[in-house]
């Protein structure tokens, strides 16, 4: 008999899933929601940004730890996703770690921004190279193409070998905005990879290779270069003295409340913007 | 019509429903990725997509030529690479092996199928590429066509090993007899004999593992670069154009879906379009050689 | 007759010469077909065994039990990708294994009734077949973009483990039909002609006689798709969002095994925490493949037994 018990389970799972996915492939106009994603006040979805995704973590750890019972799910993306996520509302908060475009504020006129943070973007290299400072120009030249070898910045005779973000990464634009300028492109035979994390591991187990990093990133396993001499710590990107500065933006749609009221206070106060100079990145306050 | 009359027919129903589900999945695969990508198609143009060798999203040039070129390049390298072990593989298999050596290699076969494309990748980055990184030609980064090419032929190896290898057992018994009774030692009976006999199942399972290979995805990303360039030789030597970094098609997709909106998104549907119709071929293909195998078969 | 007889020497003697230098080559064939079997089995120790000693060594109860912590740090251990991995399995089965047996069950036990009679029906079942082998070769990324636009966006199911066991089960579809549809060949039609002439309905036959004689397929099937869903990335990464909370509902974003293993080699360089995730899955992977042995040595003796 349990037989006969598995196999009216079964048909009716059956009748449920035949339905459902008929319900799916007939609704193929957008705008008809069968489910509310995000039905329950305590949790708060995030999404977006690579670069603000670890210290959004952190900060919904802490967050948690405070406040039981509510629930912070932090996800990647990127930051056009981000944008997109808080805007359409699939995301309780987007996170961008670029100025937001004015097609995008266009799109989503209700977008409200916090700014959580500021980030410097620092230029890292393999340990063992000896190159330890180049001018903005010889960054451009170098991630452009003009310049090939380690040898014309002063270093070895070496090929360089050059990793980038991929289009649509927030740290790539900010990094395009502010070192490239408008018409010089980055070389398109740089290794690409799709997250800052990335960036750092493939940089560390490369000889000779040279990339670009979100402060909260850095660590000992890659050097950093400084910019005309400046180091690229927090305090010199706090005082406008290192060049390479962004915004790490959080986004939602209209006046946040609730929980996701809670978070952002949470995050603006004096022990979450701790939290964010604790993980490398430049308080706003 | 008794109670149970009607449920005979009303359970048919339903069975004939989840039968065409298959159906009704194909062409909502079909549809939503082909209606995604129409914006780029009718924006920028079929050739310029297909066509152009530059994928640069952020000034609006989304050229796939270099990912096709990158797939193919990858798949060709898998190919040239992992036929000869799986076929031998195969060989060794139906025709060689005593049936305890069997017993090993063959659940060998089914685990390396098994192991999940990540761990390949895995494996390829902490062991592959900074090996091939000691390779001194200017510009090798240790990632690229060849590192991929070598993750790949293992990936695909199973796939080939076990269709070749049922092609080889599939070839009647009177044939081996006739051969050997005729004085043909061993090896003359599988090279002439054996292999032409199952020489069209041994085809397509070469060609289904080229279809994996152009399908495979997180693997490639972790070992390839993916730089959005065409594939080239980074000296004077024609052989380091396997030291050249690369994109496929499967990686353009994965990478970049979740930054990407507007155009850029409907780009990479297009890219999506463009895989799903190789595979199509790939597989149909495929699937056509076993077919007239059949009707030779029946023939006979 | 002298003549003849050393001119038949002659011959032996250069037949023999031949046969020789066929057995010579032929060994050195064998020989090398030899070298290729040991070769696959190499990779296979060299990729398991690299992955699980390298592995082995970051994995203890504290990695098992202890859930993924600091960002992208790589810090913490493992314990709610385990179980979103087993959530996820869970929800894509549900989904897929109805599905597929009711398919496969169509495509075999009506697929040659007299009375289906319509031509209607008979080309829907041919065109069924050849869906599922379309769907068996379609490359994972494209159920994960199919995802991504269906479900992730048009129907705003969001990254969440609905979008990705939807996908999921597109994917697993194919297999689940393939071995329902193989188990119900070899339950004998003597079975089916009995169960009839007592007089029991088409359906009455299929789940009392063969539905249970063909179970061991089905599990065999079922099995195999659980390998197929804890090895898959490409899916998941576009569609299941990488937070790596426990997921508490279907709503939930979530990140399984594979993709923790994914995110840990690229986004960190805990490089032994990613070898002792990919040991995890290794063994998984391993048990799956003795259970599937076991269960299909259980299923051909069943058969011999009823033969």
């Amino acid at each position: 008999m349990k037989n006969i018990k598995k196999s009216i389970l079964l048909v009716v799972s059956l009748l449920l899933v035949t339905a459902l996915i008929a319900a799916c492939s007939s609704t193929s106009t957008p705008g008809a929601p069968t489910t509310e994603p995000t039905a329950e006040t305590s949790t708060v979805s995030v999404s977006g940004s690579t670069t603000v995704q670890p210290l959004a973590e952190k900060l919904a750890e802490a967050f948690m730890t405070e406040n039981a019972g509510v629930r912070i799910d932090v996800q990647g993306g990127g930051s056009s996703v981000g944008v997109k996520a808080a805007g359409e509302g699939t995301s309780d908060i987007g996170m961008a770690s670029r100025e937001i475009k004015e097609s995008e504020l266009l799109e989503f006129p209700n977008l409200k921004i916090f700014v959580i943070a500021r980030d410097g973007i620092a230029i890292v290299t393999h340990p063992d190279t000896p190159v330890s400072d180049l001018t903005i120009e010889q960054v451009r030249d170098i991630f452009s193409g003009k310049i090939t070898n380690w040898k014309d910045v002063g270093g070895e005779d070496q090929s360089i070998i050059l990793v980038s973000r991929e289009e649509g990464s927030g740290t790539r634009a900010a990094f395009e905005e502010m070192v490239m300028g408008e018409d010089v492109l980055i070389a398109a035979s740089s290794i690409l990879q799709p997250s800052n994390g990335s960036i750092r591991t493939t940089v560390s187990t490369t000889p000779y290779s040279i990339g670009y990093l979100s402060f909260g990133y850095l660590d000992e396993t890659v050097k950093s270069i400084t910019i005309g001499g400046v180091v690229p710590t927090e305090p010199n990107a706090a005082d406008g003295s290192y060049p390479i500065v962004r915004p790490l933006n959080m986004l939602t749609n209209g006046e946040p409340t609730g929980t996701v009221k809670a978070f952002l206070d949470f995050i603006l106060s004096e022990a979450g913007q701790k939290i964010v100079v604790d993980d490398g990145y430049i308080s706003v306050k | 019509m008794s109670g149970r009359m009607i449920a005979d027919k009303v359970v048919k129903y339903i069975l004939f429903a989840s039968a065409i589900i298959s159906i009704i999945i194909v062409l909502a695969i079909g549809f939503f990725i082909f209606r995604e990508s129409i914006e780029a198609w009718t924006e920028l143009g079929i050739g310029e997509i297909l066509f152009g060798t530059v994928w640069r999203p952020g000034i609006d040039q989304y050229g796939i030529l270099a990912m096709i070129a990158g797939s193919l390049s990858v798949t060709f390298g898998a190919i040239l690479l992992g036929v000869p072990l799986a076929l031998g593989c195969a060989i060794f298999l139906a025709e060689i092996a005593p049936a305890g050596v069997q017993a090993v290699v063959r659940p060998a076969v089914q685990l390396l199928a098994g192991i999940p494309s990540v761990v390949y990748g895995l494996f390829g980055m902490v062991i592959l590429v900074p090996l091939i990184r000691n390779i001194n030609v200017p510009g090798n980064s240790g990632y690229g066509l060849l590192a991929a090419s070598i993750v790949l032929a293992v990936m695909i190896l199973p796939t080939i090993a076990s269709i070749a290898e049922d092609a080889i057992r599939a070839v009647p018994e009177n044939y081996r007899h006739g051969s050997l009774a005729l004085g043909a030692t061993k090896w003359q009976t599988i090279t002439r004999v054996i292999l032409p006999a199952g020489k069209s199942g041994i085809i397509a399972g070469v060609i289904l593992g080229v279809g994996r290979a152009l399908g495979e995805t997180m693997a490639m990303i972790m070992v390839i670069g993916n730089s959005a360039i065409m594939p080239r030789p980074l000296s004077s030597n024609p052989l380091t154009f396997f030291l050249s970094q690369a994109r496929t098609l499967t990686g353009n997709i994965a990478v970049e879906i979740n930054y990407a909106t507007g155009i850029h998104e409907s780009a990479l549907f297009a890219t999506g379009v463009v895989l799903f119709g190789l595979i199509i071929v790939v597989n149909a293909s495929a699937r056509w050689i076993i077919r007239t195998q059949k009707y030779v078969e029946k023939a006979n | 007759m002298d003549e003849r007889s050393s001119e038949i020497a002659l011959i032996h003697k250069a037949q023999a010469l031949n046969l020789k230098k066929e057995q010579r080559r032929q060994s050195f064939w064998v020989a090398l077909m030899w070298l290729f079997g040991l070769i696959t089995v190499s990779i296979l120790i060299l990729v398991v065994g690299y992955v699980l000693l390298k592995g082995g060594t970051a994995i203890n109860w504290e990695f098992l039990t202890t859930p993924p912590k600091g960002g992208l740090s790589g810090e913490g251990g493992i314990s709610t990708t385990i179980g979103t991995t087993f959530y996820l399995v869970g929800l894509t089965l549900l989904i897929a294994t109805p599905l597929g047996v009711g398919a496969a069950m169509f495509l075999i036990e009506y697929a040659g009734e007299q009375s289906l009679g319509s031509k209607f029906l008979r080309s829907m079942i041919s065109v069924a077949n050849f869906a599922v082998e379309t769907l068996a070769g379609i490359p994972s990324i494209i159920f994960g973009l199919f995802g991504y636009a269906l479900f992730v966006s048009t129907l705003k199911f969001g990254f969440s483990l609905l979008s990705a066991a939807l996908a999921g089960a597109c994917l697993v579809l194919p297999t689940i039909i393939r071995t329902t549809e193989e188990a119900l060949l070899a339950v004998p039609n003597d079975y089916r002609r009995g169960s009839l002439a007592l007089g029991a309905t088409k359906w009455q036959t299929l789940y009392r006689v063969v539905l249970p004689a063909s179970t061991p397929g089905i599990i065999t099937g079922i099995i195999l798709s659980v390998g197929r869903v804890i090895s898959e990335t490409a899916i998941f990464f576009v569609t299941l969002g990488g937070s790596y909370r426990m997921p508490t509902s279907i709503m939930d974003s979530g990140r399984t095994l594979a993709l923790h293993l994914y995110y840990l080699a690229m986004d960190t360089r805990a490089f032994d925490k990613a070898m002792g995730t990919g040991a995890v899955l290794v063994v998984m992977i391993i048990l799956i493949n003795l259970l599937i042995d076991f269960v299909s040595r259980k299923l051909t003796a069943g058969v011999r037994r009823v033969r």
